[in-house]
Order: structure tokens, then C-alpha cells, then sequence
């Protein structure tokens, strides 16, 4: 199978979407002239003109409401907020606005909108400029959360956030862009919604998130030298998330480890921590561990910045903590 | 016209006393009582399918729009016969796209960038209807107002802006808290073409829509519309506005839009007093009709109100 990078991928998701649909259109800052800052809008203000790809302003909150209006009125749009970390400055339109629509006008109003943003953790881009917080969204009913791991996902997902009639928070890795798998040619979308069993395993199960995905595919590799047979799953999504796969996983293997890039207090492993112990908590033979960012604000120090970081040894470190080996 | 006006002012004046007096309705309700000249008049200066962003003072809007009065009070009353099925509320009463009146929005200024979203996607489509937000004086100091404003003007956007000047962000008069001059200066600040409505003259309110109106749809641009009035109660039905002055009380009410444009009725001999008794007693019985069907209406079951979270396909 031919391969893409991630940027690629997503670039391709959005072509065939907007070749699909006419009333799919992409607003942000410097997606179109600039090609965006990581290139996954490369061409495409080029093939489908300036009304179709529309660079804006510098205003978050503007994109995001503009982004909430064009829904409103029978577009698609899917707007882009270069850092994670901007979109507290568009929140309300997202959170108060978008997500609470369809509830607050007793279903007469639909938001069908993407809102695509990347955290740069591992980037050396600092405390403003790095931080990956998908938990604070969890607290927003009414929006999905996606956060595809792999160039074949952001494909997938990205075209079903798109022809989803929700607003859809879809947050990509910076350090992903770059990294390639196998993407097919024939179309295909993937179900938002339905976590995947990437690695089967009996011992323990590492639920990865985002990058950590790939960390933890990794740390399953070095873990199989020692004897331990590690399942990873990939949450895929958030809202909605696919509890019954990791309830089913942890089932059999009696341990959890959940792999995130968010700093642990508050983080996403402590929601579905407690949502695995509300459904499994008889089956589960040691505490659900995390391995998260510590409570800090992320330190730009490149070699601070690696130490901060979590990664496949720290999860290795853990699981044989957990396993007492 | 009157008819607007006199709906909007006996609608309001019925939440008051069920509020007030009878304790039947709960929840917050921001009145449009002395603002209603400027619904009535943009209204009618625009069309049906023309669409309409505004804010939790939006009874008036509602009802100058189109969504009939029953809905609205069912939903104030948080009915499941309401127009937002009483998942919304007195705040969110306007949300009836039906007739053009498409969001309503509790949380200041953040109508405006919608309204600009909504201005884009109209002019995409080469639609010959325009949108038109309306929102306060308070909305103006908000980050949301600047971002809004400057893309309907960088994008030219058919978008009107209707600046309800009622003179006070809750308690706090504009003058305490606008540095310009005026608010009409902050809508020419931005390049956009900018009129100063009486907000308590439904005439001049409705020859600043139709101009607007006008150059939004052949032109594709925006016009900023300040329209100077007053809040003659609280910020909602629970302040009493103790905090204006007296006689500063005294002087709007005596430019009370609803008297004033009866007045001219007269005056101009267009209407006899008897024809607007007339259309004061339609008024009333449409009134007690909305209260009655809102008396009907049952609350939606608790367990249903999941499903109204998200969209199906």
C-alpha cells in the first residue's frame, strides 16, 4: 500500500470532501496564500479559489463564530486554529455556542462544523505554544472530540468529522505531520466513535491517546522482550468515547495503563480512569495507572522539554511497576 | 406597526405581572419594554427570509420576526409546546428559523461573529436575503464585537448591525464605560457605513433599516445602525433600576415609542383612536390566548432531553 505522512493524509481528506461537497469550506489563518503553517492546506486554495479557502484574520473567536454562521446557514466549514492553545480564545463560540445549539433550540438548529487545531508538545515551541488539553472539552456536551494517532486515521476520521452533523473538536499531533503509514487509494472513512485494537495482548492493556499511541506500540515491542504480552488499543475519539472495547480489554487482562500527552490532574486518563472503574472495577487486579505530563506548564528547555514528555520507556517503567517485574 | 409595537409592549408587560405579581414564571427575563420601536421597525424593513442573530433580550425580536407569541410564552413558561420545546428558555426565545429568526445568544457580543458566518454564507450562496444582529450597548467592549465587526467589514459582508443603546450595561451607564465618543464612532471606525437611529421613533428606525437593507443586498455591505433609546425597567425582572436617576426616568418615558407613535397615528389622522382600540383588544386576546396554550403545555419528559444533544445524521 502506498504511503502518506499524516499532513498528507489529512490534506487528501480534505480535497475529496470539499470535491464531494460544494458547501464544504475552509476558513483560518494562513491556510490559503501560506498554505497553511504546516502545509496540510498545500493546493488547495490553488484548485477551489478564495471562497472556498478563505484566510482570516487574526481572531480566534471570529473564525469560530464565523465557522458557527456558515454551519447555520447549510455550510460545512471546517475552520483551523493553528495551536491547541488558542482556542481559549474562541471557546465560547465552541463550547457555549456550537456545542449547546441543537440542545437549546429543542433540535431546531444543527452545527455541522470542524474545528481542526494541533498541540506541538515535543516541539520545542514553549509553554503558549505546546499544550494538548482535550479534557477541558469533555465537560462540553454536544461536541465530539477526535484526535487521530496515525496518517490512516486522520484520513478516515477527518472525513467523517466532516460529514458529521456536530460540531467536531479534531485535534491532530505537530509531531506527527511528518511521520508516514499506509494510507489506501480506494476512499474510506472511519466511524467516530469506535476505538481500534491495534496490538492484542493478555497481560496488560495500554490504552494510548493521540501520540501516545505510537509510544505505546513501541513500549508493547520492548515489553514482548520481557515476557509481558501488552494489548494497546487507540481511543480514536473522546466524545464519543468507546467504553465498551476498553472495558472489554481490561476485562481480560485485569490492568490499564492509560498514555496521554495532557498534564495528569484533570486530564482524559482521569475520566476514563473512573469510567473503567465504575464498570470494571471487580475485574481489575491493580490500580488504573497513568502516564501523563507532570503539573507544570510545559518547559522549553529542549532536554527539560524531552524529560517532561511522556514516552514508551516511561510506560515500559510503569507496566513493570504494575506487573512487578 | 402598531401592531408590533403594541404586542411586544402588552407581551412584556404580561411576563412582568406573571413574574412579578403572580410568581407563575421563573428565570431570568430581560425585558424589551421602551425598545420595542426598534424591533418593529427593522422588522419591517426587512423581509421574511432576511435572518436575524440577537441576544437574551429578545422577546421583541422574536415577536417582530414572526414566531408567534404562544410559542414564546410556552417557552417562557418552559413548555414542551414552546419553540425551543423549553429546552431554551426566556434567553433563547428567539431560535425559530422558520421565520427567519435564527439564534439567540445569552452570552454578550458573541452574536456578532455568528452574524458575520451567517453574512458569508448568504453571500456565498448569492442569496438576495441579508443578515442583521442586534445586540447592546455592553456588547460594544467586548473582544467579540471588534473580531465580528472587522470581518463583515474586511469580507464586506451583508450584514446590518443594529446597536441597542439603552444607555446602560446592566447597571453601568456607557459613559462610564465606552471611551469613544459616541458608539456610532466605534461602527466608523471600522470603515463601515454608519447611521445614528431614534431608537424610540419606529419611522426612523425603519428608514435606517431600509437604507441598510438596501445596500446590503445590492451592494453586499454592511451598515452599523445605532439606535439610541432607553431601558425604562431593570436589566431583567428582577432590578428594579434603582440605579437611574429619577428625572433622567422621567424624561425617556415621556418619549415612550408606543405613545409617540400612537400619537402620530392621530395626529396624522391615519388612524382614529377608536382603530387602535381595535387593534388593543386583537392584542389582548392574542395575549391571553398565548397564556392559555402555554397553560396546556407539559413539560417535556426528563428522560428525552439526551437525545437533543447531539444530531442525527
Amino acid at each position: 500500500m502506498r504511503e502518506l505522512t499524516y499532513a498528507d493524509a489529512l490534506r487528501e481528506a480534505l480535497r475529496e470532501e470539499m470535491i464531494r461537497d460544494a458547501n464544504v469550506i475552509l476558513l483560518g489563518e494562513e491556510i490559503g496564500v501560506f498554505q497553511g503553517v504546516y502545509k496540510v492546506t498545500r493546493g488547495l486554495l490553488e484548485e477551489f479559489g478564495p471562497e472556498r479557502v478563505r484566510d482570516t484574520p487574526i481572531s480566534e473567536a471570529a473564525i469560530a463564530g464565523a465557522a458557527v454562521g456558515l454551519a447555520l446557514t447549510g455550510f460545512k466549514p471546517v475552520a483551523e486554529i493553528m495551536y491547541m492553545d488558542f482556542l481559549p480564545i474562541c471557546m465560547d463560540q465552541l463550547a457555549t455556542q456550537a456545542a449547546k445549539m441543537h440542545f437549546m433550540s429543542g433540535g431546531q438548529l444543527k452545527v455541522p462544523l470542524v474545528l481542526r487545531t494541533q498541540y506541538s508538545l515535543g516541539r520545542q515551541h514553549g509553554s503558549q505554544h505546546s499544550q494538548f488539553t482535550p479534557a477541558w472539552f469533555l465537560q462540553v456536551p454536544g461536541l465530539k472530540i477526535v484526535l487521530p494517532s496515525n496518517p490512516y486515521d486522520a484520513k478516515g476520521l477527518l472525513k467523517s468529522a466532516i460529514r458529521d452533523s456536530n460540531p467536531v473538536l479534531f485535534v491532530e499531533s505537530g509531531l506527527l505531520y511528518r511521520t508516514k503509514g499506509p494510507v489506501p487509494e480506494e476512499e474510506y472513512t472511519l466511524p467516530l466513535g469506535r476505538a481500534e485494537v491495534k496490538r492484542k495482548g493478555d497481560d496488560i492493556t495500554i490504552l494510548g491517546i493521540s501520540r501516545q499511541v505510537g509510544e505505546a506500540l513501541t513500549a508493547a515491542t520492548t515489553l514482548e522482550g520481557s515476557g509481558i504480552s501488552a494489548e494497546v488499543i487507540d481511543v480514536r475519539t473522546l466524545q464519543p468515547l468507546d467504553l465498551p472495547t476498553i472495558v472489554e480489554s481490561v476485562k481480560r487482562t485485569s490492568k490499564l495503563i492509560i498514555a496521554s500527552d495532557d498534564v495528569k490532574t484533570g486530564g482524559v486518563g482521569a475520566e476514563i480512569s473512573a469510567s473503567v472503574s465504575e464498570n470494571a472495577f471487580g475485574y481489575l487486579d491493580a490500580p488504573i495507572a497513568r502516564v501523563a505530563c507532570p503539573d507544570t506548564p510545559i518547559p522549553f528547555s529542549p532536554p527539560l522539554e524531552q524529560l517532561y514528555m511522556p514516552n514508551a520507556d516511561k510506560i515500559v517503567n510503569t507496566v513493570k511497576t504494575i506487573i512487578g517485574r | 406597526m402598531l401592531q408590533g409595537l403594541l404586542l411586544i409592549r402588552r407581551f412584556e408587560e404580561k411576563v412582568e405581572e406573571l413574574f412579578i405579581v403572580k410568581g407563575a414564571l421563573i428565570g431570568p427575563s430581560h425585558l424589551y419594554l421602551g425598545h420595542e420601536a426598534i424591533a418593529v421597525g427593522a422588522m419591517s424593513a426587512l423581509s421574511h427570509d432576511d435572518l436575524i442573530v440577537t441576544t437574551y433580550r429578545g422577546h421583541g425580536h422574536a415577536l417582530a420576526k414572526g414566531v408567534p407569541a404562544k410559542l414564546c410564552m410556552a417557552e417562557l413558561f418552559g413548555k414542551e409546546n414552546g419553540n425551543c420545546k423549553g429546552l431554551g428558555g426566556s434567553m433563547h426565545v428567539a431560535i425559530y428559523p422558520k421565520v427567519g429568526s435564527l439564534y439567540a445568544t445569552a452570552i454578550v457580543g458573541s452574536g456578532i461573529p455568528i452574524a458575520a458566518g451567517v453574512g458569508l454564507g448568504l453571500k456565498q450562496q448569492k442569496s438576495k436575503n441579508i443578515a442583521a444582529t442586534f445586540f447592546g450597548d455592553g456588547a460594544c467592549n467586548t473582544g467579540a464585537f471588534h473580531e465580528g465587526t472587522n470581518l463583515i467589514a474586511v469580507w464586506k459582508l451583508p450584514v446590518l448591525l443594529f446597536c441597542e443603546n439603552n444607555q446602560y450595561a446592566m447597571s453601568t451607564p456607557v459613559k462610564r464605560a465606552v471611551s469613544s465618543p459616541s458608539i456610532a464612532e466605534r461602527g466608523r471606525s471600522y470603515g463601515i457605513e454608519t447611521i445614528v437611529a431614534d431608537g424610540n421613533d419606529v419611522i426612523s428606525v425603519y428608514l435606517a433599516t431600509k437604507t441598510a437593507a438596501e445596500r446590503a443586498r445590492v451592494k453586499s455591505e454592511p451598515t452599523f445602525i445605532e439606535c439610541v433609546t432607553y431601558k425604562t425597567k431593570g436589566h431583567g425582572v428582577y432590578d428594579k433600576g434603582e440605579y437611574r436617576p429619577k428625572e433622567e426616568v422621567e424624561r425617556w418615558l415621556a418619549r415612550d415609542p408606543v405613545m409617540m407613535f400612537e400619537k402620530r397615528l392621530i395626529d396624522s389622522k391615519t388612524m382614529t383612536q377608536s382603530e387602535i382600540d381595535t387593534v388593543e383588544e386583537r392584542v389582548k386576546k392574542e395575549i391571553e390566548e398565548a397564556v392559555e396554550f402555554a397553560g396546556q403545555g407539559s413539560v417535556l419528559p426528563f428522560n428525552t432531553i439526551q437525545q437533543y444533544v447531539y444530531a442525527e445524521e
